[in-house]
Parts: structure tokens; sequence; C-alpha cells
């Protein structure tokens, strides 16, 4: 893999959320959210519990319908799930009685029915190949691990070739070493396929390892309070955690959070 | 220095020579084998059977002895394997339970589905579904003989009656029991609802829905055998009836025990069944879709 440096400034925006407000009741979950994300960018938004990350999440990828606002992406309205938006949960959520393989196809399964799957099993295999999985196609969910299964639920998410990755805490139920890794796996997906991810997380060094440019959130009502440019090198390791940059940019948002969460 | 220090740490440890195993004792009661266990019981439960008749407690009457009844139950069996009246009996009783099993599993199922799966349903069918299923359902038997006769069908009726409704809620609970989480991948890769229905909520259902049919299993013998107490006919219900009111008590056990053969067949069918469909509900992994 080569070290690709990008132009985000000069990438065009291909994911525009525009004054964005989620409200349930009297409650404002989200409130005017402004927020573009560039052709092959990681974004990454990050607050406390309660300031809507999760909310904004399954709107971008039409899960929940906005109040008002809206969510654009290639220039078309998100109007409902799309085929060109993978999404991925804390969960690995693998159907038990559908072997590896067959959870991955499950999209294919779902938007272009059996046959289409049957099509795409090679290219299943090619991407439990790419995560290292592929010995594990036949297996079903009960024997992998919880590392694994999150594997298997990534090669789910790029079976239908999205433009963009929507990740909702993908590893956060993974333990701290499976953790480390999965993210540097992740990174050399998105940097392969070049595209454009959004990833929710609680971890600070998660995000300032993974993103280009982390969105900090607040609460009461959720709103983008920060934006910040990570200019840390590409492709990006975890020695970077231990150096005094990276330090810096983690001790700057832990402050700006604990402000914002504890009035500190 | 460091080495040091823990050599001196060591030398102050007193030495311990020998392996550190526990040893564990376990109870007697919990240390005879299952099969030992199980001939002792039985041995047991006869034993204090033929005291109780054989020191006349209980009129010979009331309680016939152990030896009557093994003798009627071989009575029982040969006339059951030259293709006697009583295996006539038997096939009506069984032919009365898997016929009404079959309908309450297919109404059970469809009214399951109605009430799990859409809002009409959950409002207006629901509450008649309890508002009945707490009334004694047996009572109903002389209506069901009053509209379909003495015949197999009002045994049928009944039986199906009994054996529907743990089936109706055991479905419904099973299409709840996909997780938030199942539901919101479903939603993500353009499932549509009934996909989500098929692929999703009634695979994720199916153990409840076995639940269900094995309270149903038992219900369905109750209801045919009630039935069949109150509506005559030709059923194995009618003969224990006819056999208890002429005193004839050792025909009463042995019926009986030839009846639970029926039930126990149909129990161990449905969890063969369910075994074999149900393959993954062994472990809840972390992988899997707990």
């Amino acid at each position: 893999m080569t070290a690709r440096t990008r132009e985000p400034a000069e990438a065009r925006p291909v994911y525009r959320i525009e004054r964005l407000t989620k409200t349930y009741g009297g409650f404002t979950a989200l409130h005017k959210v402004n927020l573009t994300l560039r052709k092959g960018e990681f974004g990454a938004v990050i607050g406390s519990s309660g300031c809507g990350k999760s909310t904004l999440l399954k709107i971008m990828a039409g899960l929940l319908p906005p109040s008002s606002g809206r969510v654009v992406l290639e220039d078309k309205p998100v109007l409902g799930p799309r085929r060109d938006i993978g999404m991925m949960f804390q969960q690995a959520t693998l159907l038990p009685w559908k072997t590896t393989l067959g959870n991955v196809l499950l999209p294919i399964e779902m938007r272009d029915g059996k046959a289409a799957a049957r099509a795409a099993e090679g290219r299943a295999e090619e991407l439990l190949e790419l995560v290292g999985i592929g010995r594990a196609k036949h297996v079903f969910p009960g024997e992998l691990s919880g590392g694994m299964a999150q594997r298997a639920a990534i090669c789910r998410m790029l079976i239908s070739d999205p433009a963009v990755l929507l990740l909702d805490e993908p590893f956060s139920a993974l333990d701290e070493l499976t953790r480390d890794f999965m993210n540097m796996e992740l990174q050399r997906i998105c940097l392969e396929r070049e595209a454009t991810s959004f990833l929710v997380t609680h971890s600070i060094p998660e995000a300032v390892i993974l993103a280009d440019r982390i969105f900090i959130m607040e609460a009461n009502p959720g709103r983008v309070a920060e934006i910040i440019e990570i200019d840390l090198p590409r492709p990006r390791n975890l020695d970077m955690i231990n150096t005094a940059k990276f330090g810096e940019i983690v001790h700057h948002i832990r402050e700006k959070l604990g402000k914002e969460a504890f009035g500190a | 220095m460091i080495e040091q220090s823990v050599t001196a740490a060591r030398a102050q440890m007193p030495e311990y020579e020998g392996d550190t195993v526990w040893s564990e004792h376990e109870p007697l009661i919990d240390r005879i084998p299952r099969w030992v266990a199980m001939t002792g019981l039985f041995i047991a439960i006869v034993g204090i059977w033929y005291a109780v008749t054989a020191l006349e407690i209980v009129s010979n009457i009331i309680l016939p002895t152990p030896m009557e009844t093994w003798s009627d139950i071989v009575f029982v069996g040969g006339n059951m394997v030259s293709g006697g009246y009583m295996l006539e009996a038997l096939v009506t009783t069984t032919k009365t339970v898997l016929l009404a099993f079959g309908l309450a599993m297919a109404i059970g199922f469809s009214l399951g589905v109605l009430v799990g799966e859409t809002k009409f349903g959950e409002r207006a069918v629901m509450p008649y579904l309890v508002a009945i299923d707490t009334m004694p359902k047996v009572a109903f038997a002389p209506l069901f003989i009053a509209w379909l006769g003495f015949g197999i069908a009002s045994k049928v009726a009944l039986a199906t009656f009994i054996a529907t409704f743990p089936i109706v809620v055991s479905t419904a609970a099973g299409l709840y029991a996909a997780s938030e989480n199942e539901r919101m991948l479903f939603k993500s890769i353009g499932a549509s609802r009934m996909q989500t229905l098929v692929r999703l909520k009634l695979p994720t259902g199916l153990p409840y829905f076995f639940t269900g049919l094995k309270i149903a299993a038992v219900g369905v013998m109750a209801g045919a055998i009630t039935g069949e107490f109150l509506g005559g006919g030709q059923g194995v219900g009618a003969l224990i009836r006819v056999s208890a009111s002429q005193l004839d008590t050792p025909r009463v056990f042995s019926l009986i025990i030839y009846l639970s053969f029926l039930g126990l067949a149909l129990f161990l069918a449905v969890v063969w069944v369910q075994k074999t469909f149900v393959f993954w509900n062994k472990s809840d992994k972390p992988g899997g879709a707990a």
C-alpha cells in the first residue's frame, strides 16, 4: 500500500446534510445540523451519549426521516435506505441460520433475489479473503469469534459496493486488542476503495487514528460544536498513538467534550 | 536489582511440597448412575403400591394390585396387536389427535401472524383471544357435541379449540423476538415487509413456535380424551369411561398407559422436528443474532 496524500479541500462534496432537525415530541435530538463529507473523506462524529449522533447516522442512512432539513448524497436526496449506502452496527447481527457466506450475500439476496446472490458468490468469497476469514465461509455464525463476526459484517456492508460507509460504533463491543487491529483493517479497506466514510464513536483515540475530520457534537439540542482537521499522514499506524501530536489532539478533544458534558 | 529482591522474597516464603489437588466429594445421592436411580425409584413406587394393596389399606376395587394391572396391560396389548376393538379405539383417538393438532397448527399459526405482525390483529383480534383463553375451554364440549354430533368431528373441534391458543400466543411472541438491530439491518438492506417477516421474524421466532407446539401437544390429548368422555364414540376415552363405570380399574390404568405412549410420541415428534429445523439455537455466541 502506498501512502496517499489527500486534498480534501479540493475534493468535491458527496454527502450534504443541511439544516437537519429531528424532534421527538417536545425533545430536540438534532438542531439545524450542517455537515458535508467530501469524496473519499473519513469523517468521525464524537460526543457524549444523548447528543444525537446515532440519530444523525440513522437519518443519513435513510432509516429515519428528519423532522426538517435535508440529506443529499451524490446530488440525489436520501428518502429511504439506498444501495449506495453501506451500514455497519455495533453488533455484527449475523443470521444464525445462514453461513458466513450466506450472511455476506444477504443484501444482494434481498434486493435482487437468490439467483443474483448465487452469481455474487465469487465476489463475496473475495471480500472474505480480503478481511482474512476466507476459510470460515461455510461456518455458521455461532462458531465465529466477535472479531470474525464483525469482519463478516464488513463484507456484508461492502458486497453492494456502496459509495459511502456509515459506521455506528462498529468495534465497540470488541476487546481493545481486536478493536485496534480492526480499526487498522478498516483504514486499509477505506483507502483501497477510496470510500467516503462516516464513523460514530465514543472513543477519542479511535476517532483520531481513523478520521480526516472530527465533528464534535454537543447535546441539548444536538448540534455540531466544532470541526477538527486531523492532518496525520496516511496510512496511519498504531505507533502514532504514542506521538506528541496525537496526544495533543486527543487532549484538545477531551477538554472540549469535558467542558460540554460537565461544564468544567 | 529486581532479581535480587525476588530471590529475597522467595527465601522468606515457606516451602510447600506436593501438589495442590482439591478433593471434591459429591453427596452419595448424586453419585447414583441414572439407570440405577430410575430403576430403583420405579421398584420403590411399585413396592409401595403393592404394599398398599396387599395390606388392604385401600379396597382392591378402587386400587388394583400391580400384578393385576400388569396382566391387563399385556391383555390390552395383545388385543391391539391382534387388531381387536381396542386397536380401533386407539386408531380413532390417534386420528382425532393428529387431525386436531394439524388444525390447531394451521389456525394458531395464521392467527399468531395476524396478531404479531399487524396492528389490526394486535388491537382488534388479540383482546378477544385473551378473553376466550381465560374461559374454561372444556366447558364448550357440550356445545361442540350439539353442533357436530357424536362422531369424531366434535372431539376434533374441542381438541383443536384447546390446542390453538398456546400456538397463537407463542407465534405472536416469536414475531417480536427479532432484535432492534436485526430489524434495522433488514431495513438498511432494503428488505420489504414480507421479506422481513419471512426471512427474519419467522425464523427468529421458530423456537417460540415450537414451545407453543409442545404445550399444544399436551392440550390436544386432553381435549380429545375429554371429548370422548363426554361425547362417547369409539375412542380410548369412551373405553376408559365404560371401564370406570364397571369398576374395571386395571383396564382404566392400562388404557391410560397406552394413551400416554400416544402423547409421548407426539411430544417427541415435535422435539425431533425442532432439533432438525432450529439447528442454530444451541449457543448464543457474540457472532450469532441472539
